[in-house]
């Protein structure tokens, strides 16, 4: 059965994007296709100035792509992005709390912006609280945490109100090994639960680790994706993400 | 060139911070705007001058024969004047004693620490005395003009004036961290700099309106009273007022006092100041409990985006002392509100353009802090809530703080005229949704330590806010005296949200 109910779920499209384009000074985003499943654990690998943050953040309905189309959970983002942001949570690398709130202010805050019952909200944070070792400092002003504490809040946040596709924009930058355990069995909890997260990185030792499939983008277009397995495959080496990774990139830049 | 660590060297360091920063604060940290600031602060210093030449050219013919009611005055305004350097320089202390950023690196340096100290404080002295004498020039120089050289003895009493409110300001704030604590002191000495700076024009105000029901400054000064108990004009107590006038004798004994005060400050406290910068960079990173809730409360997104505004506010001692500041102000006003109960139309002539005007400046203020300076954008951008809906509650938010400092007033007045409280019920709603409108025009991304530097991000909107509050004052003013000429400077107001409309940014 669970094997069915895996299957069930990978046959779901979480995300799907067609054509995305943005364009800065130059191309940021070039045309990109991706697919993401329900219930799967993608890491979106890229050199900097790569794309994955621009992309990240249109899909989070954060900027307006020039081109393209962008569909969540089976809702057209840019049509209903209200819709779309109901089932979305955003975890950026810098995190996106309030210092003169607590913990339990700003998950308090983060229910009433998702509309949820406050119980359920309460029950909700007082669990993830627990979880990310939080719970002694629910009530202290923000402003006195550290840079892991703080990214363990704005992930608290994100996964307060139960989204179903959870994104975050290099979730472990500047975490101590602990604070990056938490961070990791919180959303290897969440992918078992049936919800997708995608995830951007440079410590590609974590996306080898976690992810079910690998992205890897460069000038705004994916230039590889699949398992570790798959990209070993496309490059004819047998080494470690970080050796595909090079190579893959190198090869693009020729 | 000075040697590396030497006094020099270090003076001129901090002398190169000094200029960038305030570089930084008239540019916004645009180094296109150079050039817009050299022109504006020339056109500003013509301005100045032109206005100095109204207020104090019939003065320029006293002299040192002045009787003690002139002496008086002189010195009154002398202390108003240096009330607000004391409440600059306070803030600039505490800002020293609280900014970590060359902190560690100072005093993990082989410089001598009092050193580095007695400098950073010389700076601050430079700091508030040059401001004081630009400040002054405009007036000091139409009355050098007009009544020959001897008026120029005044910038010498403005620089002594700027050094010893520095020295006083060191003072108070060391003896603020000895009495309450580095946790405290940032609260208090931030508080205690905008009430000084407002309360002696206040409390000359509210002596005024007790002695005379009128706001006149000095009013109260040149009562009977204050005549009669004045000290002798051979004392001391009028050297200031003297060498402004051009005593020389007088001139040399207020700078070199003045001299004498701010060495002796900084020489006794430079030593200290180094521990007391070090456990004022140890608080920032001290836990503060909040107030154990139980539960989470229901709330709408709209009503909880308006929680959370106020809530960042409520614990801000130093924004809310920046704010707050404006408010005070209307402590006068209201004062004579209370005491001409029943006097007619005539008192509320007077106070309801103060009102609206400070409703007015109050709301641009908020509007900034609740709009631009939102500390997580991009997390309340990725809620699934409509941006427009976002804007409104934030919104909601600035016009009911400013409801809930002004609703009080507008009630006590309703008490004696419900006219003149719808009134100023509206002027004080329509100048507040006007400063919030020209804000939300010209909204920039900023973080909310920047509140000071506001006004420089965009000169536009401060201009368009100033003159649309004094518009919108005149209009309730005119209102409230019964006349349809009140439509005059609404239509200007409203001119001037067209006119912001049209030079506004485009928006996404």
């Amino acid at each position: 059965m669970p094997l069915v109910r895996s299957l069930m779920r990978l046959s779901t499209i979480a995300l799907a994007l067609r054509g995305l384009r943005k364009t800065f000074d130059r191309p940021a985003v070039d045309g990109l296709d991706l697919t993401v499943y329900g219930g799967e654990f993608y890491a979106l690998v890229g050199p900097n100035g790569a794309g994955k943050t621009t992309t990240l953040r249109m899909v989070t309905g954060l900027l307006r792509p020039d081109a393209g189309s962008i569909v969540l959970d089976g809702i057209d983002a840019l049509a209903d992005p209200i819709a779309a942001k109901q089932v979305t949570a955003w975890v950026s690398d810098e995190s996106m709390i309030y210092d003169k709130l607590t913990p339990f202010e700003y998950l308090e805050f983060v229910g009433g912006l998702w509309r949820m019952d406050p119980r359920l909200a309460e029950a909700q944070a007082r669990e993830l609280l627990d979880i990310l070792g939080l719970m002694p400092h629910a009530h202290e002003r923000c402003e006195g945490f550290s840079k892991g504490m703080r990214q363990k809040v704005a992930l608290a946040g994100a996964l307060v109100h139960e989204p179903k596709l959870i994104i975050l924009d290099e979730p472990l930058t500047g975490l101590d090994a602990a604070s990056a355990r938490q961070v990791k069995t919180v959303l290897h909890k969440r992918v078992r639960a049936g919800n997708t997260v995608i995830m951007t990185t440079h410590i590609l030792d974590v996306a080898e680790r976690m992810a079910d499939r690998i992205g890897i983008i460069a000038r705004g277009r994916l230039i590889a994706e699949g398992t570790l397995k798959e990209l070993h495959r496309q490059t004819g080496q047998s080494g470690t993400l970080e050796d595909t990774f090079l190579t893959l990139v190198a090869t693009e830049a020729a | 060139m000075s040697q590396a660590g030497s006094i020099a060297w270090l003076a001129a360091h901090e002398l190169r911070l000094s200029w960038r920063d305030g570089l930084a604060l008239m540019t916004a940290g645009r180094r296109r705007r150079a050039i817009n600031v050299i022109i504006a602060l020339a056109v500003f210093a013509v301005a100045m001058h032109f206005f100095a030449n109204w207020f104090v050219s019939r003065y320029a013919d006293v002299n040192l024969s002045a009787d003690v009611p002139v002496l008086i005055a002189l010195t009154g305004t002398l202390i108003v004047s240096w009330s607000l350097l004391l409440s600059q320089a306070m803030e600039s202390v505490t800002r020293a004693f609280y900014a970590r950023s060359d902190l560690e690196l100072i005093l993990t340096s082989p410089v001598s620490t009092r050193k580095v100290f007695a400098v950073r404080m010389a700076r601050i002295a430079v700091s508030t005395v040059l401001l004081a004498v630009l400040l002054a020039a405009p007036f000091v120089d139409v009355l050098a003009y007009r009544g020959g050289v001897r008026w120029l003895g005044a910038f010498g009493v403005v620089a002594g004036m700027g050094a010893v409110a520095t020295a006083v300001a060191l003072a108070l704030t060391i003896a603020l961290f000895r009495l309450v604590g580095a946790k405290r002191t940032r609260l208090i000495a931030q508080i205690l700099a905008a009430v000084i700076g407002a309360a002696f024009v206040i409390a000359l105000q509210v002596a005024a309106i007790f002695s005379s029901g009128s706001l006149s400054r000095f009013a109260a000064l040149q009562s009977e009273w204050v005549v009669a108990h004045a000290p002798g004009l051979g004392t001391a107590f009028w050297w200031p007022a003297r060498a402004v006038l051009g005593d020389p004798v007088a001139l040399i004994a207020v700078m070199a006092a003045s001299a004498a005060i701010l060495i002796g400050t900084i020489v006794l406290f430079s030593r200290r100041f180094g521990d007391h910068a070090l456990a004022a960079a140890g608080v920032s990173s001290g836990a503060v409990r909040q107030r154990q809730r139980s539960r989470f409360r229901a709330a709408s997104q709209r009503r909880a985006l308006r929680r959370k505004e106020w809530m960042l506010l409520r614990r801000d001692p130093w924004l809310v002392s920046q704010t707050l500041m404006q408010v005070l102000y209307l402590l006068p006003p209201a004062l004579l509100l209370w005491i001409t109960f029943g006097d007619g139309n005539e008192a509320f002539v007077i106070i309801i353009p103060v009102i609206v005007m400070a409703a007015g400046q109050l709301a641009g203020g908020l509007a900034w802090l609740t709009i631009s300076a939102e500390d997580a954008p991009d997390f309340v951008m990725s809620a699934p809530i409509a941006p427009r809906s976002i804007l409104l509650a934030k919104i909601e938010a600035v016009i009911g703080m400013v409801a809930m400092i002004f609703a009080p007033m507008a009630l006590l007045l309703a008490l004696d005229s419900v006219r003149a409280s719808v009134i100023l019920a509206l002027g004080i709603l329509i100048a507040s949704a006007s400063s919030t409108l020209i804000q939300l025009a010209f909204r920039v991304q900023a973080k909310r330590s920047q509140f000071r530097r506001r006004q420089t991000s965009s000169r536009i909107a401060t201009f368009a806010e100033a003159f649309s509050s004094i518009s919108w004052a005149a209009a309730a003013a005119m209102a409230a005296d019964g006349t349809w000429f009140f439509l005059l400077p609404a239509f200007v107001a409203l001119a001037i949200l067209g006119g912001v409309r049209l030079i506004s940014p485009p928006r996404d």
